[in-house]
């Protein structure tokens, strides 16, 4: 991170290739000077009544204590999250060329994304090439637990970042150099909530979600199950020992997303793999025969 | 906090476009379904801006509900969250329209005499 006043790239996140132990940081220029949370602000903390008007006009809210003096208007009409959008974009079109299916794995921390992973490249890597990206805050354990099935996998550190973004990914494909005709698998960073407004360039996003994490997580993060194409139900040999309503979260994935598929599975014991290498496979037959 | 990285994006565009100078107010459009939390852009737009042109300026952000349809009674309804319900009590509605808007509407500078 970027601590000094002044400097002009600013390191946030790293990328590890496991196979030559390279660490490579990924900068971006900063066109300002002095506009980084490190550098600490004195600004008084505001505490203000934000107004809920639910009426069917759009609401106005006003930051605090701000004087309402009026100057030139300049319109900018913007996508705030046009920048990662566009390089998302170029990544799609990266991997289409290359005919690679890539997904998008988000749950919260310890839903078994990686044991998913490490269970399905044993399972698959000899009818398909996979290789994966693993997104974590910090540390390659992940990382070295996919690089021991003996898959290509490169670790991206995003420090205090809580999710991918475009540029890193961009950065990690490169590092990867995944092969024509395959899969690379995403593990994005744990979190329910920010990695759902990140477009990456994947062609679907799964969100995984463990028994022991309670029925109602699809309706108290509605975003990600809104996003996501496939909702894994991971950890069912564990449904005789908790409180856990299979169908009824079902319900509450499909009330924020009609359209999102759903398999229950065992990332550990085994039960409905079968369904989930299905799935995988029919996306995959779909993307190669296009191309072929 | 993704929050941040929004903010950021927001405070860069501007400071591009003002090319120095001083930012009276920032406008920007947030639909009620876009897991974007005013609170936390506020707290982060004081943190990002200063130090720059933006210190101190105000961010204004308007509100933009998702529509969508009941298909019980057939209205036309608003959406502040993911979850609303149809005033007639149902929660069986449509895909929402709209709602995920996160875009930068204007900005107003300094009048230079
Ligand atoms: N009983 C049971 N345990 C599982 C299953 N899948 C994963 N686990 C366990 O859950 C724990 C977390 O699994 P991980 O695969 O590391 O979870 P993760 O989602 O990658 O976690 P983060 O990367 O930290 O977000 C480990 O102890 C796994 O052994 C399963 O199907 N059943
Ligand atoms: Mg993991
Ligand atoms: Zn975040
Ligand atoms: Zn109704």
């Amino acid at each position: 991170m970027c601590t000094t006043c002044g400097c002009s790239k600013h390191a946030h996140a790293w990328v590890t290739d496991l196979a030559t132990g390279k660490v490579t940081a990924i900068v971006e220029p900063v066109d300002h000077d002095h506009a980084r949370i490190d550098h600490r602000h004195t600004h008084p903390t505001h505490h203000h009544a934000h107004p809920h008007d639910h009426s069917d006009s759009p609401a106005h809210d006003h930051s605090p204590n701000r004087p309402h003096t009026s100057g030139t208007t300049i319109d900018l009409e913007q996508e705030v999250l046009a920048k990662n959008n566009r390089l998302a974009e170029r990544n799609r079109g990266w991997l289409e060329g290359r005919n690679i299916l890539a997904l998008n794995l988000v749950s919260s921390p310890g839903a078994g994304k990686t044991q998913l992973l490490e269970r399905t490249i044993h399972d698959l890597q000899n009818s398909v090439p996979i290789s994966v990206v693993e997104g974590d805050q910090e540390t390659v354990f992940d990382a070295e637990r996919i690089g021991a099935t003996g898959c290509r996998v490169v670790q991206v550190n995003t420090g205090t970042g809580c999710h991918l973004d475009a540029s890193m990914l961009a950065r990690a494909l490169t590092a990867l150099n995944p092969p024509r005709d395959s899969l690379v698998m995403v593990e994005n960073v744990g979190n329910l909530v920010c990695p759902a407004l990140f477009d990456l360039g994947e062609q679907a996003k799964v969100a995984i979600l463990s028994v022991t994490e309670g029925t109602d997580k699809p309706l108290k993060y509605p975003h990600m199950f809104r996003a996501s194409s496939l909702m894994v139900v991971n950890k069912i040999d564990l449904l005789p020992y908790v409180d856990f309503d299979l169908d009824a979260c079902i319900a509450f994935a499909r009330k924020v997303n009609p359209d999102i598929d759903v398999i229950p599975l065992s990332a550990t014991r085994g039960d409905g793999l079968d369904r989930w290498y299905a799935w995988l496979n029919a996306r995959l037959t779909a993307l190669f025969e296009t191309a072929s | 906090m993704h929050e941040l990285s929004v903010t950021q994006s927001i405070v860069e565009a501007c400071l591009k476009k003002a090319g120095g100078a001083p930012v009276l107010r920032v406008t920007v459009e947030i639909g009620t379904l876009c897991c974007v939390m005013p609170d936390a852009l506020w707290f982060c737009y004081d943190v990002v801006t200063t130090g720059t042109s933006l210190e101190g300026s105000e961010l204004v952000i308007v509100r933009i509900p998702g529509r969508t349809r009941c298909r019980d009674c057939g209205d036309d309804i608003a959406m502040h969250d993911l979850l609303s319900r149809c005033p007639c009590g149902s929660d069986n509605l449509e895909a929402p329209q709209g709602g995920d808007e996160l875009r930068i509407k204007s900005m107003e500078i300094e009048e230079t005499a």
